[in-house]
């Protein structure tokens, strides 16, 4: 049924149009979904006329519009099997981006190509009938999704097997939960024969448990090869499922890239911190206008730079920083992250030093944060970074990852850090 | 450059022709049971309403003010055209709507927009192949016995249904962007009511007003049906509008709303989702 070779020969010539971002998918295969100099304006008119009478009265001053651009000239490729994240503030445009994507909403200018069937939809249950019972919904909304009514008869029994409601098929889904309502939508998702999934916003509801049945789903699709494009809010699903995000702003894209990256641009973003459009593709963050971080490491107590560490010992991040202007009471800051990029520890010198001091141009500094080590064996990287002072802080320069640490032990134990501990025995 | 719409690859073309006829009996199949969920008579309720308005016409009309003497099987005709006036109207109004009703939908999944008013249009023809049942055994409990000439309705019916749907189309979509067309469509099915024959035969107007009178499709299709449902010795539609020839009056009525409803429809269709 699906026929990708056929799907190739309908590709448009614009596929290779120069100015398309770089993507890391690979250049040898062609990619599942490639999007370039796409554009969605909306016309707001000034009032909103839905009479007859509105507009027979005031035939003129519904011209004037406010131009909405929800998707400003984006261009980007999604490659095969990949799971991409498009994330961004509410209103920045990253679900008309997808209606578009999904055919929903036609687009201004601009070309999409997708090869592989796409699925229609853009969410979970849509369709769904609160007064049908869950065997009628499930089969409307299979149909819906693109299967045929035999189609959908065959997989019902998978269905409801995967969202474990058996008990409750005959009951109208009105006296569902809203969980067991998500249950059942997820399952009839996943039974639809789509190579490419698109879905906006979909963990948001849900038990733990069944979360973490979703999240073996997403796997189980990542494994048959299937590509998802997911928008979402949720960063800690970013970074757990996706390959690749995009920060969406303002209808254009902000930032391709790694999800860690994305989902901490997007945090900046969202705290109002970025400097806009100082976005590097290769982790660094900030205009660096003022000062710039030239280098970070890590350092035992006797001063040697080190890349790993016996599990206990004590040891200093560093950064080095060289000032371009003059600053006032600056902001140092490190992150350290372990290798599943949990964020082990973070520190910022306004929290622990009440002045820094004022820094000169010109001037070079060295910023060291010793610590007692409690980490547990695993590899570690530093992000250090330098801000303004005030109110809103402003970022001036962000090096992810910058240095890092192997800070190894003769037994693993598991856990993320090792505190210092002692045992005591009580024996009567 | 425009959008290469024609590469978005998503099923094959038979398999997109299959989903639309699954998806428009589903949506159809599931409102028809939907509209009687947690009626105690179900179904029962469609009849009630054209026969109490039968009722109430025929007590008025035949009993009270005494109309329809000289019309042979009067109470038959007024049912069944009743029946077919209101299937008619039936699809226009429900159709006025339809896209409003299941924006839910067309915001949220790809599918053909023009599911929507046919199955509009199908879950009335359930409703009038039912209602049907009841009105031949009126009919044959009336006298009127069925005959060969019946299987006329057939095409009549597809009139209907073509002239229905077609002005459908068209106020569905400009529904969307005017909520006024509800009033407006409450007002002219009153008037068309009363156009079209449905309490009263055609022949009965002055022969004059006879011709422009069949230029209403509606009328001219329940002037056919008696001739060849109520009373074969009634003038059939072309020879109370004075010649075939004349009939391409309200076929070409017919016709043109259903091309115009249909152009409207394709053209807004794409637009829809964000119109709404």
């Amino acid at each position: 049924m699906k026929s990708p070779l056929l799907a190739l020969t309908s590709l448009p010539t614009a596929l290779h149009t120069p100015g398309l971002e770089p993507s890391v998918t690979t250049a040898a295969t062609s990619p599942a979904i490639s999007v370039s100099g796409l554009n969605k304006t909306f016309r707001l008119p000034h009032r909103r006329y839905s009479t007859l009478k509105e507009r027979v009265l005031h035939p003129f001053s519904a011209r004037s519009f406010d131009e909405l651009r929800a998707v400003n000239e984006m261009s980007f490729e999604i490659a095969h099997g990949e799971f991409f994240g498009i994330v961004g503030r509410n209103g920045s445009g990253k679900s008309t981006l997808l209606k578009c994507l999904a055919g929903i909403y036609r687009s201004d200018s601009g070309s999409i190509a997708v090869e592989g069937r796409l699925s229609p939809f853009i969410e979970l249950g849509v369709g769904f009938n609160s007064e049908l019972t869950a065997r009628d919904n499930v089969i409307l909304n299979a149909i819906m999704l693109g299967l045929s009514r035999k189609e959908a008869r065959m997989r019902f029994d998978k269905i409801i097997e995967f969202a474990e409601l058996e008990e409750f098929v005959d009951l109208p889904l009105k006296n569902y939960s809203s969980g067991m309502t998500v249950r059942l939508a997820f399952a009839v998702t996943v039974e639809v024969e789509a190579d490419i999934l698109l879905i906006d916003e979909v963990l948001a509801v849900g038990d733990a448990a069944f979360q973490q049945k979703c999240y073996e789903q997403f796997e189980q699709l990542r494994r048959e090869g299937r590509t998802m494009v997911l928008v979402t809010h949720d960063m800690v699903a970013v970074e757990r499922f996706c390959d690749r995000a995009m920060l969406v702003e303002r209808g254009t894209i902000t930032a391709t890239g790694g999800p860690h990256e994305i989902a901490l641009a997007y945090n900046e973003l969202n705290f109002g911190r970025l400097v806009e459009g100082a976005v590097a593709s290769d982790g660094r963050y900030g205009d660096q206008g003022a000062a710039e971080i030239k280098d970070a490491w890590f350092e035992d107590d006797h001063g040697e730079r080190i890349k790993e560490l016996p599990q206990g010992e004590a040891c200093s991040m560093c950064m080095e920083v060289l000032f371009h202007e003059s600053m006032a009471e600056p902001i140092f800051a490190f992150h350290l992250r372990n290798e599943p990029r949990h964020t082990v520890f973070a520190t910022q010198s306004d929290w622990r030093m009440e002045h820094v001091g004022d820094f000169r141009r010109g001037e070079r500094t060295i910023v060291r944060v010793r610590f007692d080590s409690w980490l547990a064996p695993n590899r570690y990287t530093v992000s250090p970074s330098v801000a303004r002072a005030g109110g809103g802080a402003d970022l001036v320069d962000l090096r992810e990852d910058l240095a890092d640490l192997v800070v190894h032990a003769t037994r693993v134990t598991g856990g993320i850090i090792e505190v210092p501990h002692t045992y005591t025995l009580e024996r009567s | 450059m425009t959008v290469a719409a024609a590469a978005r690859r998503r099923l094959s073309p038979e398999h997109e022709t299959r989903r639309f006829w699954h998806l428009t009996w589903t949506l159809a199949v599931t409102d028809f049971k939907l509209k009687f969920y947690g009626s105690v008579l179900g179904f029962a309720w469609t009849l009630v309403r054209p026969f109490a308005i039968f009722g109430v016409i025929w007590l008025v009309f035949a009993k009270v003010m005494g109309t329809g003497h000289n019309v042979k099987n009067y109470p038959a005709y007024v049912l069944m055209s009743l029946v077919l006036f209101q299937y008619t109207t039936g699809i226009v109004g429900m159709s006025l709507s339809c896209l409003v009703d299941r924006q839910n939908l067309l915001r949220k999944i790809r599918f053909p927009r023009l599911v929507i008013p046919l199955s509009v249009t199908l879950q009335c023809m359930f409703d009038l192949g039912l209602t049907m049942i009841a009105v031949f055994i009126f009919m044959a409990i009336s006298g009127v016995y069925p005959a060969w000439s019946w299987f006329e309705l057939v095409p009549l019916i597809a009139i209907l249904t073509l002239f229905g749907t077609g002005l459908g189309l068209l106020l569905s979509v400009l529904f969307v962007r005017f909520r006024d067309m509800r009033p407006i469509w409450d007002v002219l099915s009153q008037m068309l009511f009363y156009a079209s024959a449905v309490l009263y035969v055609a022949t009965s107007v002055p022969e004059n007003l006879q011709r422009p009178f069949l230029a209403n499709p509606i009328a001219a299709v329940l002037t056919q049906m008696r001739h060849a449902v109520v009373d074969p010795t009634a003038r059939t539609a072309a020879e109370t509008i004075g010649g075939e020839a004349r009939l391409l009056i309200p076929a070409g009525i017919v016709v043109v709303v259903a091309l115009v409803g249909s152009w409207a429809f394709m053209r807004e269709a794409p637009k829809v989702a964000e119109n709404l």
